[in-house]
Formats: structure tokens, C-alpha cells, sequence
């Protein structure tokens, strides 16, 4: 009788659980209605660069507001937070990228406007492995000899892409082709955005290139300087040659633009019509305001002061579009991006 | 004493011998394959207990994430887990069992229920980001709950529905028929035979599919990502009491959720290795959940066999 008792009352639960579901269900029909959407959340996506930028003022942001503005933030990558920022479906989408013409077409097909903010500087790193004594500094007409999609299956060894440096294997580590930075690399370097060479690594995960290059001693990689900063004793810096000599990335180099074409500024776009909202133009108002000290914490390189009050103009006076016209810009200097900004 | 040691003897304690030696031989390599398996385990969970365990606190129990990593918590990513756990039962456990116990005590064995047992055998193997993108679809888009904690917890309940249904059969099968005949000698209807000795005597078995099932979902990541799950989540859902009538809440059920692996995997991919510490503790974290989930499908399983007395 005992066992009866027992594994009645654990049907019963189980009945009740199903229960639970079936008045979830009365709630779902509810949600639509407009008491649901008057909660004051502020959705946030894109790309896994900006994101620490925007996880630190979104909790500064949350704790200032004690908690009465929700702010949730994915990472979707900079082309998948377009994606869901052309549905609708987010108030601010990250970016380490301007946004495409595919993209600017999407928006406007679903009659969304949006805001463009430049918002931090970052510079991509060129990694090799700390036994690599060859190389010191690159040419980015070598780098493109080896990255472009002509390469591929071709371009295996060192020694191909100058007959100075030995016959090693070249093993090759990149971010993730949905990523901005992917895009912003093969822009810069190929000439061409995404168009690239297949047979590499590719990874979400920016610590799986570290270790792919830090482990290999024909490896080569690109990412964020920011991870490079935190893996100095494993990786070696490489130092650029745009044309005019070679230049190693550091906050300096990156803010003044010499540590060419490898830096570039990254963005917020905000949806006009969620600006709108009085919690969303406050957030937005603090992010602008407050990422000067935030951008540094978080290891990225902040504009010029100047940058952020010409953005908040911007923002005040709900100037939509983008200034870099849907095409991919390589190395826009801070200098540049101003002009850009003020001619808006 | 020499008249013992004729050929064939020496020959059958050669082949004796030889075949103790083949023994040993094989019991050593089995003993060093399991040996394996288990260091392997070891070596990962003492990695991550160094790693991790100075990390855990109070503290990061009750806070959210954040960009200061010894200030850092697991708050939003424990509660969503647990939510996203509570949906996934009450809506793969009602369906699974009842489904069993149609398949194994009403479904007459014909081309239907053997295509239907074949799909669901199948089902079990699916890889889960499959499983995301059907719910993805379905859930987000087709029936629009959002990218909500109802959206994650179906998407769980659809991929652990097949093992509930197969542990359901399996427990139903192993009751002897004698018990069904019995019941029904004495004039018990069908359902009166399931409700009072097949549930009841199944139960024990069908709890722990369940709980190997959950166990399963609740280091689920990619369907989970791929329905929306989000990674900084800095606030908890609404309260499932309310202060006024009718004192329960539902909406919770459609808040934007994250869950523990999702900021594991956030916490991983960071720079700073005072990160990855954080992703070890989370990890520690997870694996407790999910050893006291086995462990107490074990203790109810032992339990409900204990007291069958046929």
C-alpha cells in the first residue's frame, strides 16, 4: 500500500506539472497583450567583440537604475546581430563593422532606421609562435599571399611566401566567418570582404587560436589585441607593414591610426524607433557618456573625447544612416571618422 | 609417480597454463582500459576542482556576471538552468510516460507502433542542434513564445522525450504478465490495472529515465543557443508568486534567459584567465547538479525495487 501511496502522489505531481504547462499556456495568449511589452528591457546582440564594451555599461547601467531597466545582451556575432536587428527583434545591434549594403537593404525593407555610434577602437593582432625566429614583421602583401582564396592547398609551407624564411609548415588560425572581424581581416588584407582562403582554423573561440598558435611553430593566427594582450609569454606579436614600414599594434599606434590597415573602429546602431523610449535613449546617453573609463577596464582603446560628444550630438539629434555608405573602409583614422561624423 | 607424467598430461598442463596466461593478459588490459576512462575523469575533475574551487563562495552564488571577474556570479545562470530544467519535465514527463504506456500496454503490434518504435529509436540518437532548429521554428517563430524560458525548456523536452519513453517501456516490460493476469482475474478494467500495478510498479524505472533524461538537457548548449538563449542576463525572472490574486505567476515562463553552460562557454572564450577560473567553478557547479540528479535516481530506483515484493 505504501508503494501505491507513494507512486500516486508522484503521478499526481507529474499530472500537475502537466497542468502548469496547460495554464503557461493560458499566459502565452496573454503575453501579446500590452501590459507584457510595457516592461522596460532593453535587448542587445551582435558582435563578441563589443560585447565586453556593452556587458560593462549594461551592468553599470543596471546597477545605476537599481534595477528597473532590464538589459540583456547576446553574442550572435556582428552579421547575426544584423540579421535580428533588421527583424525587429533588437533595440541595439554590436557591431565591429559598418553595416553592409545587404544589411542597410534589409533594414530598410522592414522600414527600420537606426542610429550608427562609433563607440571603441581595437586592433587586430597578427600572431606567431614565440620559437617562430623568422619573422618579425610582414608586408601586407605578404599577408595576402598567404590569405587569399588563390592560397588555398597552394601556400602550405613558410618558405613559399619568401624564399629568406625556412621550410616549415604554415598552419593558419582565424576567427569564425560569421564574425566581424573575419570580415573586417580579409577586407583589409585580401582587398575583398570574406574572400579568403578555406584550409584554416577557424574558431568562435578566441583561446582556441591562442592555443592553436602557441602550440605550433609554423603557426599564424589573427585576433583582437586584447587577447594578445592577456597572452603575451605564449604568442609573438608580428609588426605590420602598411607602406610605411612596419608597425607593431599598441594602444597608441592603434588610436593615432599608424598601426595601418589593422585597426578600425567598432559601433552601436541603435533602432530610432527604440530610441524613442525613455529607458533606451538613457541607456544609450550613459553608454556614450560613460565608455571613455569603461572602454579602458575592459582592455579596448577608447576614441578621443571629441569622438564621443560629436556620437552624442549624433544621437541627440537622431541622425539615421551610416556614414561609410554600405562599403567596408580599411584603416579609418580617428582624424577621418570625425570628418565622416561632422560632414553628417 | 613417473607413470602420471604420460604426453597427454604434460600437454593438457601446457595448455592450462597457457590459457592462465591468456587470462591474465586479458584482465590486465581490461583492468588498464577501465583504468583509463577513470584517470582520464579524474585528472579533468581534479583540474577543475584547483582551478575553480577557490572561486567558489557565496558570493558568486548570489551575483550576476560581470565585467570584474572576482565579482562575478552564477545568480541568473543557476535559476535559469533550474527553470529551463522545471519546463523541460512538466512537459517531456506526462507525454513520455503516457506515451510508453500506450506503446507497451494499448498499441497492438502492427506496421503503425513499429514505425512509431522505430522513429522513436531513432530519435534518441538526433544530434541536439538539430533538435534546435526544429524548435527554433517551431517555437519562436511558428508559436511565438520568443526566445523565452518555455522556448528552452521545450526545446530540452523534445530532445529527452525519446529517452523518457524508452525507459518507460523498458520498466513496463520487466513487469511479469502474471501481475496483469492476476489483475485481471479479479475483474480490474485495463486502466484500472495500469493505474493501480503498472504505474506503481514502474515508477521506479521511469523516474530514472526521467532524471538521466534532465541530467542529459542540463549540459545542453547548442540547441539552447540556437533558440536565443542569451549570455549577459544581469536580473532574475519574475517571481512565479505575486502578491495578488491569484498568487501565481506565469510569466515567467517568457522571460529571456541564460543558462550555466552558456556563461561557462562566455566565460571560456574571455582573455583573462581570472575568467576561465569562473568558468571552472561554474563547471563545478554544473557537475554537482548533475551528480546529485544521478544520485538520486539511483537512491529511488533502489528504493521502489525494495519494496516490490511479487
Amino acid at each position: 500500500m505504501k508503494v501505491k501511496g507513494l507512486a500516486m502522489a508522484v503521478f499526481a505531481l507529474l499530472l500537475l506539472m502537466a497542468g502548469s504547462v496547460q495554464v503557461g499556456n493560458v499566459v502565452i495568449t496573454g503575453m501579446l497583450s500590452p501590459a507584457w511589452s510595457q516592461e522596460k528591457i532593453i535587448k542587445i546582440d551582435g558582435s563578441s567583440t563589443v560585447y565586453p564594451i556593452t556587458e560593462a555599461v549594461a551592468e553599470e547601467f543596471q546597477k545605476a537604475k537599481k534595477g528597473t531597466v532590464k538589459v540583456t545582451v547576446g553574442i550572435s556575432g556582428t552579421g547575426g546581430g544584423f540579421k535580428k536587428f533588421s527583424r525587429g527583434e533588437t533595440d541595439i545591434s554590436d557591431a565591429s563593422r559598418p553595416i553592409t549594403q545587404k544589411e542597410i537593404e534589409a533594414c530598410k525593407e522592414a522600414g527600420i532606421q537606426y542610429i550608427e555610434l562609433p563607440v571603441a577602437y581595437d586592433g587586430l593582432a597578427v600572431m606567431v609562435n614565440p620559437k617562430n625566429s623568422w619573422v618579425t614583421s610582414m608586408t601586407v602583401a605578404q599577408l595576402k599571399r598567404i590569405w587569399e582564396p588563390a592560397a588555398e592547398g597552394k601556400v602550405t609551407k613558410w618558405s613559399y611566401v619568401n624564399s629568406a624564411w625556412p621550410d616549415v609548415a604554415l598552419k593558419l588560425y582565424g576567427p569564425g566567418v560569421d564574425s566581424g572581424t573575419f570580415d573586417y581581416f580579409t577586407e583589409a588584407i585580401v582587398g575583398k570582404s570574406r574572400a579568403s582562403r578555406g584550409d584554416f582554423t577557424a574558431s568562435e573561440d578566441d583561446n582556441v587560436l591562442v592555443q592553436g598558435v602557441a602550440s605550433d611553430k609554423g603557426g599564424l593566427g589573427f585576433f583582437g589585441y586584447a587577447y594578445y594582450a592577456e597572452n603575451s609569454d605564449k604568442l609573438k606579436l608580428v609588426a605590420i607593414d602598411g607602406g610605411k614600414g612596419p608597425v607593431l599594434p599598441s594602444e597608441k599606434t592603434v588610436m593615432d591610426g599608424t598601426y595601418y590597415p589593422l585597426s578600425r573602429p567598432i559601433f552601436i546602431y541603435v533602432n530610432k524607433k527604440s530610441a524613442q523610449r525613455p529607458e533606451v535613449k538613457e541607456f544609450v546617453d550613459f553608454y556614450l557618456k560613460n565608455a571613455p573609463t569603461l572602454v579602458k577596464q575592459v582592455k579596448y582603446i577608447p576614441l578621443p573625447d571629441m569622438a564621443y560628444k560629436l556620437a552624442a550630438e549624433r544621437f541627440s539629434k537622431r541622425v539615421t544612416g551610416t556614414v561609410f555608405g554600405g562599403e567596408a573602409k580599411v584603416g579609418v583614422k580617428i582624424e577621418d571618422l570625425l570628418k565622416l561624423e561632422k560632414k553628417k | 609417480m613417473q607413470a602420471t607424467e604420460q604426453p597427454e598430461i604434460l600437454e593438457m598442463r601446457k595448455r592450462i597454463s597457457s590459457n592462465k596466461l591468456r587470462d591474465h593478459i586479458f584482465w590486465i588490459v581490461g583492468l588498464f582500459s577501465t583504468l583509463i576512462g577513470f584517470a582520464l575523469l579524474f585528472t579533468l575533475i581534479i583540474d577543475l576542482f584547483i582551478d575553480g574551487f577557490p572561486r567558489l563562495s557565496w558570493h558568486f552564488f548570489t551575483s550576476y556576471p560581470s565585467r570584474f571577474p572576482e565579482q562575478a556570479g552564477i545568480l541568473s545562470a543557476w535559476v535559469g538552468t533550474i527553470l529551463v530544467m522545471m519546463v523541460t519535465a512538466a512537459a517531456a514527463v506526462p507525454l513520455g510516460i503516457a506515451a510508453g504506456i500506450y506503446l507497451e500496454e494499448y498499441g497492438k503490434k502492427n506496421w503503425l507502433t513499429h514505425l512509431i518504435e522505430i522513429n522513436m529509436n531513432n530519435l534518441a540518437g538526433v544530434p541536439s542542434i538539430i533538435y534546435g532548429l526544429l524548435a527554433l521554428w517551431l517555437f519562436v517563430y511558428f508559436l511565438k513564445f520568443g526566445e523565452s524560458i518555455l522556448t528552452g525548456g521545450l526545446t530540452l523536452g523534445l530532445l529527452i522525450l525519446p529517452m523518457v519513453v524508452i525507459a518507460t517501456r523498458e520498466s513496463i516490460r520487466a513487469i511479469p504478465n502474471s501481475i496483469r493476469e492476476a489483475s485481471y482475474a479479479l475483474g480490474a478494467s485495463k486502466w484500472q490495472t495500469i493505474k493501480d500495478h503498472i504505474i506503481p510498479y514502474s515508477v521506479g524505472g521511469i523516474l530514472t529515465g526521467m532524471i538521466i533524461g534532465l541530467s542529459r538537457a542540463i549540459g545542453e548548449t547548442a540547441p539552447i543557443i540556437t533558440v536565443g538563449a542569451l549570455t549577459f542576463i544581469a536580473f532574475l525572472p519574475s517571481s512565479p508568486v505575486t502578491s495578488g490574486f491569484p498568487f501565481l505567476s506565469f510569466k515567467w515562463l517568457l522571460d529571456p534567459f541564460t543558462v550555466m553552460p552558456i556563461q561557462m562557454f562566455n566565460w571560456i572564450s574571455r582573455p583573462q584567465t581570472a575568467f576561465h577560473l569562473n568558468a571552472a567553478a561554474a563547471g563545478i557547479v554544473l557537475l554537482v547538479m548533475t551528480l546529485v540528479m544521478n544520485g538520486f535516481a539511483i537512491y529511488v530506483r533502489y528504493r521502489f525495487r525494495k519494496r516490490i515484493k511479487w
